[in-house]
């Protein structure tokens, strides 16, 4: 499959599109009036000094947290919150900032959990590993091994991952969200922690996803020079607001981007 | 030297001598440590799923064979009345779920743990108030459990086994079987080892909590039914019988709390432990020890083993 180039995806259509979203904890404002759109195709970056609201605009999108006010559209459907489970079902995937693994079971176990909506036989078929549902077991033991392939942790996949290094950890949250064959992948801070080889590791991952199966990706990242790299598009939020909406290149220059990352000039 | 001659040798040399008051001793046993074993897999069951310590595990034992029992004194036929009872086990779960877990999501373990306190003593209450507080006679021959007992002559003398004890353990052990491959094999086991792992993560992978939450819970109703009917047989259904609940809590430290093949272990070990320990050991200490020898051994597993024999590795990253 050929990638689409950044300026074939910003043609393309809206996967996704948040508008006029706000949300508070009690008093404290998380996020306030955000508005943005994802479209089909593209490496959406959301980028932020600390605190800005970012894993907040996540959790929103994926359903863990529900707005106080606003929109998301999402595949044309309009709600005005979304749920954990309908997320999922209508096929948004997500990793986590400080993961969120099965910790006692397997590599294997953790990403075949990521079909767990894609198994649809009785569990007495299951049960007797026969018939329909021995078929439908070797055909999802076959996509999460492509997964494993592709992600090249098949020497770990026996292994519980509770004990893996942390780049392994993040590579296997990775796995189990493909897993999902999402049309929306969510990456909170898919680099944190890492070094510089584990960090090229995952670009890389991220890249092959996006353009060999087309996946739409939205990423939240610190390191700059990653987010300007694999970006089509990226939205800047700063104190629960959107300041910029744009080309890594626009953004880059932009006077208020600049001023919450540097601070007033002196 | 004579004492050490008492505790090491002598118990050994009664075993030699008498081998068939040693099997009818291990027999004993392992009849008790199935019961244990089967309270211990309700307890399991719901911590696997939600790390939950299930306090009231002992008197839903209770409370299903009394609805079983109260179900079969209106007339309704033993069968039907089983039935009935496993419906009442899945409203339970269903209202357990919607009622206390669901407003209680996020909150720490502890929480939930006092919660199940306030579960044990709603249905203890409303047990008494439904079925009176007197003991209940288990309906053991309306289900077809034999009873009686065989005899076997052999081993230098005579090994009585009860009947309903062979049916407890072939019935044990069939449950377990199903139980063990249903979470091992099947999609929804899957997902309760997940959701056990992390609610967040379940979540985003499309797993519904609530769903898992009333199967866990209906397993355990089913499996707590199961336990009422086979202690029920033994002795009669009162709610003093919730306090051999808290003997799952030694069988659990042994085994560890996320394993179902531990909590079966556990089980056996602690049974056949106190059996012998009480009928060989006992003596000596003016017998008694029955009814602490368990938590004598979990205390030695807390020292030296604190995951228990199966339990999963505690691994902490600093």
């Amino acid at each position: 499959m050929r990638a689409p180039s950044s300026s074939e995806a910003a043609l393309g259509e809206v996967l996704l599109a948040v508008e006029d979203v706000s949300l508070s904890f009690g008093g404290v404002r998380a996020l306030t009036g955000v508005s943005f759109d994802i479209r089909k195709g593209e490496v959406r970056a959301i980028i932020g000094p600390n605190g800005a609201g970012k894993t907040s605009m996540l959790n929103v999108v994926n359903g863990f947290y529900q707005p106080q006010s606003g929109r998301i559209t999402f595949k044309g459907e309009v709600r005005t919150s979304m749920r954990p489970y309908a997320a999922a079902h209508g096929g948004i995937a997500r990793t986590f900032q400080n993961l969120a693994l099965f910790r006692g079971m397997t590599t294997l176990d953790n990403i075949l959990a990521g079909r767990a909506l894609k198994m649809h036989r009785g569990f007495f078929w299951q049960l007797l590993r026969h018939g329909p549902a021995l078929k439908e077991e070797v055909e999802h033991r076959r996509r999460v091994e492509e997964i494993i392939d592709f992600l090249e942790i098949a020497a770990i996949r026996k292994i519980q991952v509770g004990r893996l290094p942390y780049g392994l950890q993040k590579r296997v949250e990775l796995g189990r969200a493909l897993a999902m064959e999402p049309d929306l992948l969510l990456l909170d801070e898919p680099m944190a922690g890492m070094n510089l080889e584990e960090k090229e590791d995952m670009s890389r991952f991220i890249i092959d996803v996006n353009q060999q199966y087309g996946t739409t990706i939205a990423l939240i990242e610190h390191d700059m020079g990653v987010v300007m790299d694999l970006s089509d598009r990226v939205v800047v939020l700063d104190y629960g607001r959107k300041i910029a909406d744009g080309t890594p290149d626009e953004v880059k220059r932009d006077k208020d981007v600049i001023r919450a990352y540097l601070g007033e000039p002196q | 030297m004579h004492i050490l001659y008492q505790i090491f040798v002598d118990p050994f040399v009664q075993m030699g001598t008498a081998p068939d008051l040693l099997a009818q001793t291990l027999w004993d046993g392992l009849v008790g440590g199935v019961l244990y074993a089967l309270i211990a897999l309700g307890f399991v069951l719901i911590f696997k799923a939600s790390g939950v310590f299930n306090f009231a595990q002992g008197i839903m034992v209770v409370f299903a064979a009394l609805t079983l029992v109260g179900f079969h004194e209106h007339g309704v036929p033993a069968f039907v009345a089983l039935g009935l009872t496993v419906v009442v086990m899945f409203v339970l779960a269903l209202g357990v779920e919607r009622l206390m877990l669901r407003p209680l999501v996020n909150q720490s373990e502890i929480i939930l743990f006092m919660a199940t306190f306030g579960l044990t003593y709603f249905l203890i209450g409303f047990g008494q108030l439904v079925f009176g507080g007197s003991p209940k006679v288990m309906i053991t021959q309306e289900l077809y459990l034999p009873s009686g007992a065989i005899q076997f002559k052999g081993l230098g003398g005579f090994v009585s086994l009860q009947k309903i004890d062979i049916a407890a353990v072939i019935i044990a052990s069939i449950m377990v079987a199903v139980l063990a491959v249903f979470f091992q094999r099947t999609r929804i086991g899957r997902a309760l080892r997940a959701v056990a792992d992390s609610h967040q993560a379940a979540l985003s992978v499309g797993i519904s909590l609530e769903q898992i939450w009333v199967i866990v819970w209906f397993a355990a109703g089913v499996v707590a039914l199961t336990t009422g009917i086979m202690w029920g047989a033994r002795s009669e259904v009162s709610f003093s019988l919730q306090i051999i609940a808290l003997k799952a809590l030694p069988v659990l430290i042994l085994g560890g709390f996320t394993s179902i093949p531990g909590a079966i272990v556990g089980g056996l070990i602690i049974g056949i432990g106190e059996k012998l320990g009480e009928f060989y050991w006992g003596p000596l200490l003016g017998g008694g020890i029955e009814n602490w020898l368990a938590y004598v051994i979990a205390l030695g597993f807390l020292v030296f083993r604190p995951q228990g024999l199966f339990g999963e590795k505690i691994i902490e990253r600093i």
